[in-house]
């Protein structure tokens, strides 16, 4: 068999049937909105990040309901919540691509190495990474920021110390099974240096997976975040986060709905937008890969 | 706090002995009725029922009801009055106290209560093997460090006179000695009952106290049973109390508005309050009460910026205590001293640091720090003190100040404080509680030099030795006669806490409860100062 | 058949070996001293060094680890160091309640995700399985602590449903077992749309159906079963997600189990509550992935068991 067997990575073609997907579209869609509203935030919103309103809390300390000139109503220190949302989607964004580039990068390394080598090297990357498999994540994530204190790019950080392994384990599978096919004996036998064949033979047919498990991880990572800050320990106030505004005001959730409401649609939002996309991405780069993230 | 002597004619008969006796102001309510269960919830489990090791919120007054100690207080008041002692001398050098038991006090499992258990209860609770959060309070009684070094069987200040009588010796004279014999660290606990139990005496708590453990599910519920044989008169008039723990604050409200619940352990919960106080049938209800509570920020003086007094007075200037009290939904009063109002010793005429952003911009530019500079806020990360942290941020910024919030879990910020490495913490969720109702007990371990130890409570690391000495000789002064000298020397010493502005005290919080509308008792009950959040043995249910 | 299970056993001892190695590694380097939580607030330095030897924590990393492991052989999971109780007893106690939430929550899961599977894949292509498809997208993308707090709005709150939180009842746990089945929901729906959709287009099935057998016939004896059994197998999987959940779902509807055990535990760092929750969470995991791979070959005799 010769290398012109196996297919092509997809990768030209697969933007364009991407774009006859209507929920493909509709993810790429909110993806968009949110990154330029994170980006344009200090232009188009109404407050200052960290302003706390005089005229945004009842002389009771209760918060203002949506309307007037908070368009989403006051949090619980009298900030506009449509401009801590604002904000609070670039820690989500940030948090989401940097965590998820890490898990990538990392998953990538442990699996590819232990497919490729196999050996003591691979037998010890896969015994430690279904050892990883065996921490409930939420757990071990809390411990991780008890002990680092918490900032943004520690939450990163610790997501993607938890969020690695599933890529690991999926590139691992792949990259045995590639290397065992033929075309990869053939270069080896021509004396090509593992580098070489990893860079040039292996690597390029685990793009679909990587870029699939990229898009999918996201939406985890962003769900993580959220709930890490929900439990008090994600990013520091006063920077908002969408997980933490929900903490900071939850006692007050049946007197202002509209302080969990609001941002729980969002993180929804952005996690939904990230599995639409990464699941139509998957059918179109990679029929064969189904189940579970 | 009322000490009355006692009649000239006993003071005679014991001539040497300065005799002094607190006695029970308590006149029994006359509209009590006996009988009834109630229901009570509280958010936390119970960790345990250990008089020697039971330090929360939650189970502080169950334990006061299991067990009594040789002293208690006038329920709803802090005024000491007899509780397992029926009478108590003092001698004139203030170092020996000689405790008459009550005669015919039986514990739970029936047996009459000596003066051995008062021996060994004590050298229980100060045995390092018990590992009491409490054996520190014990220091003043003789033999209490060969008892910690591990060197001494029990406690050798205490001895059993006789099966009636208990001395204790004290290294010093302590003023505050009795308030501490009032502790649930100081409850009297059958021997034998608690090394049947071994490890478990939490579990299975035997004491003398009005109520019994009956039933006890882990995580769920608890219930006591009243103690029939209880040697009070006429009390506790419930029959039953059943504890319902992991109830949230918000629940517990909404249930006690459907008639499940009688009393919410936790309090009203801020989302609820201006619900609860907008219905007038709900309002009438509800109970607010002072506590001896004070929630501050602490600057560790031994590192710059903090170590000049000018900087930490602007900090105190610069903090606006009304917003903050606005944000917690003015369920608490503002502070301008360490100790709370309803505290004896409160200097009433002591004004404090004013809000003054302006001053203290000019304060900080004295101090060379006219571009202010930059530090770090820890605080504890469970609402609302992340919120409260950001409000203080606000107004430091304002002042030039900028102050990054760490916000971590409890035992990282303790840990963090004690080792001196947070140059300010917002001390609330750990804040102080005093642990019993004197002016002390809010400076040694907090403020004095004791504390300032690494890993000690003191995060401020501030260190004073002359108020030290000041308050050496403020609780040597035990004699009664002395306390209003006594109590004038401690005012004086926090004023002078206030000067050298070791804090910036932020707020007292103010309790707010409610009652299911067949709770009766004095209001008071409800917001106990020291049976801490409700007095179990005094309320009782009118249907 | 027994020498594969002995191999797996024998894995899964040592990954949770290397579970609590790790686990314990984090909780050393932790910084936070669990003694001063114990000796209180007004301990002087003697006492917390006594209590620092009683307990052991003055040894070196390798001697408590060591002496964790013994303990751990002879079943001791240890004493909590603030509640004063034996670490087993204290999850025993939560563990009723957490595998009662559990079981709600598979049912829900079960119920919803199948339901809406099946509905879809019998109406392929049309604007059901569209929307139905869409919702279980919604299913995997909401956070639980959302979805319970607005549950906790509507069916408590406004419409007194159910009860505002709590243990006890029937009633209690609908809503907390709702939130954590739901993102297994969307998953079993995605997962039961597309093995039905390749069950219906199996030969039997058309075979079935040339026959004249009735439409719901078919379905309900011939295509369901087939289609069902490899998500059966994944229920072992769930447990080790739910873990993670119960933190969550638990704190939000204060229900007593070991969740809220653990959430405590950390904040306060009662150590050998922590390292026992973890074991036994690990010991979910590890037993659920196990048992997965055990039933999967019994449904789909192409697999081998390697």
């Amino acid at each position: 068999m010769s290398d012109a067997a196996l297919p092509e990575p997809r990768r030209r073609s697969a933007l364009g049937r991407l774009a006859r997907r209507p929920l493909a579209l509709l993810g790429l869609a909110i993806i968009s909105v949110t990154v330029v509203s994170a980006i344009a935030a200090p232009w188009i919103a109404p407050f200052g990040r960290d302003e706390q309103l005089f005229e945004g809390l009842t002389l009771e300390g209760a918060p203002m309901p949506p309307g007037g000139p908070f368009l989403l109503g006051t949090d619980l220190l009298g900030r506009d919540l449509l401009t801590r949302i604002l904000y609070g989607a670039r820690t989500s964004l940030v948090i989401g691509v940097v965590a998820n580039g890490l898990a990538l990068l990392i998953g990538t390394l442990v699996g590819v190495t232990a497919g490729y080598f196999r050996g003591w090297l691979g037998s010890l990357l896969m015994r430690f990474t279904d050892l990883m498999m065996a921490f409930p994540a939420l757990l071990l994530a809390i411990c991780l920021a008890a002990i680092f204190t918490p900032s943004l790019w520690i939450v990163a950080l610790v997501i993607a110390l938890v969020n690695w392994v599933q890529v690991a384990r999926v590139l691992y599978t792949e990259t045995t099974s590639l290397a065992e096919r033929d075309f990869i004996a053939a270069e080896r036998a021509i004396g090509a240096g593992h580098g070489r064949i990893l860079w040039l033979h292996i690597l390029p047919h685990l793009v679909p997976t990587i870029i699939v498990w990229g898009t999918l991880g996201i939406s985890t990572t962003v769900l993580l975040e959220a709930t890490l800050s929900f439990l008090g320990i994600g990013v520091q106030p006063p920077e908002p986060s969408w997980g933490n505004i929900i903490f900071e005001n939850q006692t007050y959730f049946q007197a202002a709905p509209w302080l969990v409401f609001f941002p729980g649609m969002a993180i929804l939002l952005m996690a939904l937008a990230f599995n639409l996309v990464g699941d139509a991405l998957r059918d179109v780069l990679d029929p064969t890969q189904r189940g579970r993230g | 706090m009322k000490r009355l002597l006692a009649s000239s004619a006993l003071l005679a008969a014991l001539a040497a002995p300065a005799f002094a006796q607190a006695t029970d102001t308590y006149t029994p309510d006359p509209n009590a009725k006996e009988g009834g269960s109630i229901v009570i919830t509280y958010k936390d489990d119970v960790a345990t029922l250990d008089p020697a090791i039971g330090y929360d919120w939650q189970n502080w007054s169950m334990i006061k009801s299991l067990f009594d100690g040789l002293m208690d207080y006038v329920p709803g008041t802090t005024d000491l009055r007899p509780g397992l002692a029926e009478s108590y001398e003092i001698s004139e050098d203030g170092l020996t106290y000689t405790f008459k038991l009550r005669p015919g006090v039986t514990f739970h499992n029936g047996r009459e209560m000596t003066a051995e258990d008062v021996v060994y209860s004590l050298s229980r609770v100060t045995d390092p093997a018990t590992q009491s959060p409490g054996a520190g309070f014990f220091g003043m009684i003789e033999g209490f460090d060969a008892q910690m070094a591990g060197e001494a069987e029990s406690l050798s200040g205490v001895t059993a006179v006789d099966p009636q009588t208990v001395q204790i010796k004290l290294s010093r004279p302590d003023a505050t000695f009795l308030h501490v014999m009032a502790l649930n660290f100081a409850s009297i606990v059958p021997q034998e009952a608690v090394e049947a139990a071994g490890d478990d005496f939490g579990r299975q708590p035997v004491g003398t106290g009005s109520f019994k453990l009956a039933e006890w599910t882990l995580g769920q519920r608890l219930v006591f049973e009243k103690n029939s044989d209880y040697w009070r008169e006429g009390v506790p008039y419930l029959d039953q109390i059943t504890f319902e723990v992991g109830q949230e604050p918000v629940v517990a409200l909404l249930r006690l508005q459907n008639g499940e619940v009688d009393v919410p352990g936790d309090g009203i919960p801020p989302a609820k309050f201006q619900e609860v106080m907008a219905d007038p049938a709900q309002a009438e209800r509800v109970v607010q009460g002072g506590q001896l509570h004070t929630g501050y920020v602490t600057m560790n003086v031994t590192q710059p910026p903090f170590d000049n007094v000018d900087v930490r007075r602007a900090v105190n200037m610069a903090i606006n205590k009304d917003r903050i009290t606005q944000i917690i939904n003015g369920r608490a009063v503002p502070a301008n001293q360490p100790l709370p109002p309803s505290m004896p010793g409160y200097a009433e005429n002591h004004e404090g640091y004013a809000y003054d952003p302006e001053g203290a911009k000019e304060l900080l530019a004295q101090a060379g720090f006219a571009d202010g500079f930059e530090t770090e806020l820890y605080v504890m990360n469970t609402d609302p003190n992340p919120r409260i942290a950001q409000a203080i941020q606000q107004d430091l910024a304002a002042v030039g100040i900028t102050a990054s919030i760490q916000s971590l879990a409890q035992a990282n910020v303790i840990e963090a404080g004690g080792a001196g490495t947070a140059p300010m913490i917002w001390s609330g969720g750990m804040a102080w509680i005093a642990d019993f109702p004197d002016p002390a007990n809010f400076y040694y371990p907090i403020l004095g030099c004791a504390g300032a130890v690494e890993g000690g409570w003191n995060w401020s690391k501030y260190c004073n030795e002359e108020l030290d000495a000041k308050a050496t000789e403020a609780d040597s002064m035990s004699d009664p006669a002395m306390a209003d000298q006594r109590l004038a020397l401690w005012s004086e010493i926090y004023t002078k806490v206030m000067e050298d502005a070791a804090w910036a005290p932020v707020f007292h919080e103010e309790r707010y409860t409610m009652r299911s509308p067949r709770m009766g008792g004095d209001d008071a009950l409800y917001v106990d100062p020291v049976s801490i959040p409700v007095n179990y043995d005094y309320v009782y249910v009118t249907e | 058949m027994a020498a594969y299970l002995a191999r797996r056993l024998v894995e899964s001892v040592l990954i949770l070996l290397g579970v609590t190695l790790v686990t314990f590694f984090l909780l050393y380097v932790l910084p936070a001293d669990p003694v001063r939580q114990i000796a209180g607030r007004s301990a002087t330095t003697e006492t917390v060094e006594s209590i620092r030897r009683q307990l052991g924590l003055d040894q070196p990393f390798w001697v408590q680890y060591g002496r964790y492991l013994w303990n751990l052989l002879h079943l001791d999971l240890g004493r909590s160091y603030l509640q004063r109780s034996n670490v087993s007893e204290l999850i025993w106690a939560r563990l009723p309640p957490t595998l009662l939430l559990m079981a709600g929550a598979i049912v829900c899961e079960l119920i919803l995700g199948l339901t809406m599977g099946i509905i879809a894949a019998l109406r392929r292509g049309t604007a059901t399985d569209n929307g139905l498809m869409i919702a279980s997208f919604i299913g995997v993308s909401a956070p639980q602590f959302v979805v319970g707090l607005l549950m906790l709005y509507v069916f408590a709150v406004q419409l007194r449903w159910f009860p505002i939180g709590g243990y006890g009842t029937l009633a209690h746990l609908v809503l907390p077992a709702l939130t954590l089945g739901i993102l297994g929901a969307g998953w079993y729906s995605r997962m039961m749309r597309s093995s039905m959709v390749e069950v219906l287009r199996q030969d039997f099935i058309r075979t079935a159906r040339a026959k004249g057998l009735a439409r719901h016939r078919v379905i309900l004896r011939h295509a369901l079963p087939n289609a069902i059994l490899p998500i059966i197998a994944m229920i072992g999987i769930d447990i080790g997600i739910f873990m993670g959940g119960i933190v969550v779902v638990e704190s939000v509807f204060g229900w007593p189990g070991i969740g809220q055990l653990a959430w405590q535990a950390i904040q306060r760092v009662d150590i050998p509550i922590i390292m026992g929750v973890t074991l036994v969470s690990a010991v979910a995991i590890v037993l659920g992935n196990l048992l997965a791979d055990l039933v999967t070959p019994l449904i789909d005799p192409r697999i081998r068991l390697r």
